[in-house]
């Protein structure tokens, strides 16, 4: 749990700071009026944003956690983790590649092009599809070697982390392909937010995957702090 | 300081923040059903909330004429006695006591007492309360699937929870899970929408320190939720996997009942660090909201502003992010590291200083105020009560050698039930008695309700502060009786029927408090719009009770803080929120000298 | 008036239930009287707070009861009162956490003379194993637990031969003699519950868990499970006994080890 923990204490950290400039040292009796001037909002933000913002912390907040269980069952002496394939590795780049093209879609639109934001936006969608579709013949090549979920924990945690993050991956495609409908008619203004929202999503999994795989493949990089932290308890 | 001075000019516009669009309905349907009004979905989120609620005090009074009259009820054997106690448990943590704070107390007043025109995703929070109304019924789908519910207690430990040996393990747990998972899929929903309103909606003039504490308290807890609600969600997750495919997450080899068992290699203390890192947040998500509402009782029913509001705000936050660090206080007994016991005991302690300045602050507002002895007022009086006499019993569970004889007693029982079931359940009455006149235009009888508090008040108390001494005794907890021992004297058989029958007579003031609810629907007093005379937004609305989109054409422009009451040189002992009345001088000489 | 009064009932009547209860906790058995001393203290502090907060509040609730034309002081906050109400919250949240610390790392840390006694918990009965002569326990494994070898002992393993195995029957345990008790589980969890011995801990099937303590008094005690563990949690029960070194001694001669039981199948 140290690696939540840690994960904790830095949104912690976050939120304090942000509460630190909003002013809850002031006294609010004695400043009756109608504060024309105050920030009701530093800068006019979407709510969409703040709400992604949020969903990303929840779903980072759960993949800490399975990656917190991951390490702790690692610790025990039987620890056995299956090949990673190597098809991951292409897996990663389709997924950097459609995380690009979604950048470059959020770009294009600002320029108000709209169709380059769509080749861009279909170029992002395929690849995200591909990743997907890559995950699961990977899955099929180590369910065919043998590795199958029943068979050990290290198993078991490797398809379910994929699993949970592919299918975070499909639930933003589904916001993409809503994103896509627009593409023709909604006013820039919106298509642009859908579409900002959506790269922020994608950098975000992608972010997430490369932790992931990375912990997957070569035993988490939490693992020196996890021991440096318990160190004196040892 | 500097702002005191734009109080003398005239009334600002309001209209600078951006009008909203608001999915106005269409007919009946979208107006009561698939309603995309929060208050609307505040409403259904508590009657739901509270429906469910019902089935779980059936079923505790089950459990207590089992304790009670062992042997009598022959229908209640230990198989049953397993699964009504889960699902009590489950049912009032999650369903009743979450739900209804952050889904119901929520979504009706944070956009009414931050002047919102709605919540800022109405859509999502239509399907936050319509996958929880699933959730709901998944679980009580359980009880009608063959084997019944799980009996494995609401902390669903594995590996028991999915062997043989536990009531419910074929579907029972099966349907237990997946209701957690979407539960948690739907407040995660309407959680994100709570938040989101409090950041960006508020009106114009609405800082953070002139929010009435009810909002702060939603706020931190609905934070502190969904960081929290992820750890379950992942605990559910694995353990569905462990039953249904075979995976050993938290399966070691074991041999069950002479077979040995597939499963191998799997850690059933994760399992539990899964959740109680969940678990104890869960609890101060319940404290908060409560804490917070308590606050607003107390001040308005005081006609006093709450005493100490910067320390009562600061509180809020840090036991919010102490209780993140807490968990592993559950797990004193579990054979975790033992050296754990000392920094979780250290933290669990510290977190009794908030806790307690809270205390002192509802105690120094009620001192020099001038008491209305409402029902509201009386429930939170009750309240402080219970609450105080349930927090210092955790102190002994906290003090991690203390908890030693007593975990897993009828003290912890005991414990628990008085500080996160009594003392929340009061202050949701207070604050359904509170606010029933602005939701509904009409007051709740007055007589019922005092009939209602005194009857719950005094019997709750009765039921839980003598079982305290059952655990000290070593009764254990999770037993359906106490059978042979040495050391249990047969006059604790007493002390158990007397809390028995008062656990039945306390459940029958509870049908006084539907009927009040419905009864007075139709024949409570008119209350106008602001009955209790309140500085708060959400009793200055333009209709009671509000219409869709909450204030009419203009959105209200806030010129002070929530606790205005009693200001020197005020011509009322109260002034609302969205008064541009120019600040009464003496106020800044009143401070100034004192 | 009326409500005033009733909450200061409630404080008084609290203390009264306290000092006149009947039920109190069982007279104990073992070392840790250091826990009932804790136990005291805490109810001691506790235990003025609640009464002080609900009579101060009642008495404001009387005090300042509304009254026609009636209005309450206006004071948002005093930081001096707050500081100081902080202060003394925290030293009595310290004087309850420094003892209770102190007995823990007490708990915790298992004398070296300490005898290890192994305490095996299935659905829904107790088993016991004791080291034999050579003082040591045998290695175990669960996959190896079958209707002849009921604890599951590595065979080969010569620390294990000698060690006693106690099914279906009390324990037995001498007096004044301090015992690591390590607890098993092959099943699901269960806890090792003497109320007498105050101290217990949960057993976790896959690993080991322990708690230490010294038998204080003769007597024979019941053992109950304190985590549940299935239908049969309340009906899982045993008996310790503990007993002057003479009548261990000779009990002992009486039980079997695991070669013997080997051999006899």
């Amino acid at each position: 749990m140290t690696g939540t923990l840690l994960f904790f204490g830095g949104l912690a950290a976050l939120a304090l700071w942000w509460l630190s400039r909003q002013g809850l040292g002031t006294k609010p009796w004695l400043e009756t009026g109608a504060l024309g001037d105050v920030p009701v909002r530093g800068t006019p933000v979407p709510a969409a944003k703040i709400g992604l913002g949020m969903f990303m912390a929840v779903v980072a907040m759960l993949l800490v956690l399975l990656l917190s269980a991951y390490s702790m069952r690692m610790e025990m002496a039987d620890w056995n983790p299956p090949p990673q394939p190597a098809l991951l590795w292409a897996n990663t780049t389709v997924l950097v590649l459609a995380s690009v093209a979604l950048h470059r879609a959020v770009r294009a639109v600002r320029r108000g092009r709209r169709d380059a934001a769509a080749s861009a936006l279909l170029v992002g969608g395929g690849a995200s599809i591909l990743f997907v579709l890559g995950q699961l013949l990977a899955w099929r090549e180590l369910a065919g070697a043998g590795y199958l979920p029943a068979n050990n924990p290290a198993d078991a945690f490797y398809y379910l982390i994929t699993a949970l993050h592919g299918l975070h991956l499909v639930g933003g495609l589904v916001a993409l392909g809503r994103t896509g409908t627009k593409l023709r008619r909604a006013p820039l203004v919106r298509l642009q937010l859908s579409l900002e929202l959506c790269a922020s999503y994608w950098h975000f999994l992608l972010a997430a995957w490369i932790v992931l795989f990375f912990t997957l493949a070569f035993s988490p990089p939490l693992d020196w702090l996890v021991a440096l932290c318990t160190a004196p308890l040892r | 300081m500097s702002e005191l001075a734009h109080g003398a000019g005239g009334p600002i516009p309001a209209a600078e923040v951006p009008e909203m669009e608001l999915p106005h309905p269409h007919g009946w349907w979208t107006t009561y059903v698939f309603s995309q009004d929060a208050k609307v979905i505040g409403i259904q989120y508590s009657l739901t909330a509270l429906a469910i609620g019902m089935v779980a005090l059936v079923l505790s009074w089950l459990m207590r004429l089992q304790l009670g009259f062992p042997g009598i009820f022959s229908f209640i054997d230990p198989h049953a006695y397993y699964q009504f106690i889960t699902m009590h448990g489950m049912i009032m943590v999650v369903y009743l006591l979450t739900a209804l704070f952050l889904g119901g107390f929520g979504n009706y007043l944070i956009p009414l007492m931050v002047g919102a025109r709605d919540m800022v995703f109405p859509f999502v929070n239509m399907l936050s309360y319509w996958i929880y109304l699933l959730a709901v019924l998944v679980l009580v789908a359980s009880f009608f699937v063959p084997g019944g519910p799980t009996g494995a207690g609401w902390t669903l430990y594995p590996p028991q929870a999915i062997l043989s040996g536990t009531p419910g393990r074929d579907w029972g747990i099966v349907l237990m899970l997946l209701s957690l998972c979407l539960f948690i899929v739907g407040f995660t929903m309407g959680g994100l929408n709570y938040v989101v309103t409090v950041l960006q909606a508020r009106t114009r003039g609405m800082t953070l320190m002139r929010m009435p504490l009810t909002v702060w308290g939603i706020f931190t807890a609905t934070v502190m939720a969904l960081l929290a609600f992820p750890a379950l969600f992942v605990g559910a997750v694995m353990m569905l996997l462990d039953r249904l495919l075979g995976t050993s997450f938290f399966m070691p080899t074991l041999v069950e009942m002479g077979q040995q068992l597939r499963y191998g290699g799997g850690s059933p203390i994760l399992f539990q660090h899964l959740f109680w890192f969940f678990g104890h947040p869960e609890v101060y998500i319940v404290a908060l909201p409560a804490f917070g509402i308590v606050s607003d009782l107390i001040s308005t029913h005081a006609r006093r502003n709450i005493f100490g509001y910067r320390m009562m705000v600061w509180a809020i936050v840090i036991i919010g992010a102490l209780s993140f660090v807490v968990w592993a206080h559950h797990m004193y007994v579990s054979g975790m590291n033992p050296w754990f016991g000392f920094f979780f005991a250290t933290t669990t302690l510290i977190i009794a200083i908030p806790t307690a300045i809270k205390v002192y602050n509802w105690l120094l507002t009620l001192w020099r105020g001038n008491i209305h002895l409402n029902v509201p007022m009386l429930f939170a009086l009750g309240f402080i009560v219970t609450f105080v006499n349930g927090g210092l019993t955790g102190l002994f569970l906290g003090n991690v050698v203390v908890d030693v004889p007593l975990s897993d007693t009828m003290f912890v029982v005991a414990h628990f039930h008085m500080v996160m079931g009594v003392a929340p359940v009061m202050v949701i009455f207070g604050g359904i008695y509170h606010w029933y006149p602005k939701i509904t235009g009409r007051m709740l009888d007055d007589t019922m309700g005092k009939v209602h508090f005194w009857v719950t008040f005094l019997g709750a108390y009765a039921i839980f502060f003598p079982m305290h001494y059952l655990g000290l005794l070593g009764v254990p907890r999770r037993y359906h009786e106490i059978g042979e021992t040495s050391f249990v004297p047969a006059s604790a058989q007493d002390l158990n029927a007397f809390i028995s029958v008062v656990a039945l007579v306390v459940g029958a003031a509870q049908m006084l408090f539907l009927f009040n609810l419905f009864w007075s629907l139709r024949y409570g007093k008119d209350s106008g719009p602001n009955p209790w005379r309140a500085t708060t937004l959400e009793w200055q609305t333009p209709e009671t009770p509000p219409g869709h989109g909450n204030w009419g054409r203009e959105l209200p422009v806030v010129y002070r803080w929530a606790y205005d009451y009693a200001v020197p040189g005020a011509e009322q002992d109260f002034v609302p929120q969205n008064q541009p009345l120019p600040a009464p001088t003496h106020i800044a000489k009143g401070e100034a000298t004192a | 008036m009326t409500a005033a009064l009733i909450f200061v009932l409630v404080a008084v009547g609290s203390v009264v239930f306290h000092l006149l209860s009947p039920w109190w906790w069982t007279p104990i058995a073992s070392n840790w009287d250091y826990i009932d001393a804790t136990i005291t203290i805490t109810f001691w502090i506790t235990g003025v707070v609640f009464v002080a907060v609900v009579l101060f509040m009642a008495y404001c609730v009387f005090r300042f009861r509304a009254k026609v034309g009636g209005r309450a002081a206006y004071e948002p906050e005093n930081k001096r009162l707050e500081v100081w109400l902080t202060v003394a919250t925290a030293l009595g949240v310290a004087a309850m956490l420094a003892p209770g610390l102190f007995v823990w790392s007490r708990y915790i840390s298992v004398p070296a003379d300490a005898t290890e006694i192994e305490v095996v918990g299935q659905q829904w009965r107790w088993s016991y194993r004791l080291p034999g002569a050579d003082g040591r326990l045998g290695a175990v494994e669960t996959r190896l637990i079958s209707p002849d070898n009921p604890l599951g002992l590595v065979p080969n393993d010569t620390a294990g031969q000698d060690d006693i195995i106690i099914e279906a029957e009390d324990l037995h345990l001498p007096i004044g003699r301090p015992v690591k008790v390590l607890l098993r589980s092959i099943d699901v969890l269960h806890d090792f519950y003497v109320p007498e011995f105050r101290a217990k801990m949960d057993m976790i099937p896959g690993s080991v868990t322990y708690f230490w303590f010294t038998p204080t008094r003769t007597g024979t005690f019941d053992v109950l499970c304190a985590e549940l563990c299935g239908s049969g949690h309340a009906v899982m029960r045993g008996r310790v006994v503990v007993q002057t070194e003479a009548e261990y001694q000779a009990w002992l001669e009486g039980q079997r080890s695991f070669a013997q039981l080997a051999e006899r199948r």
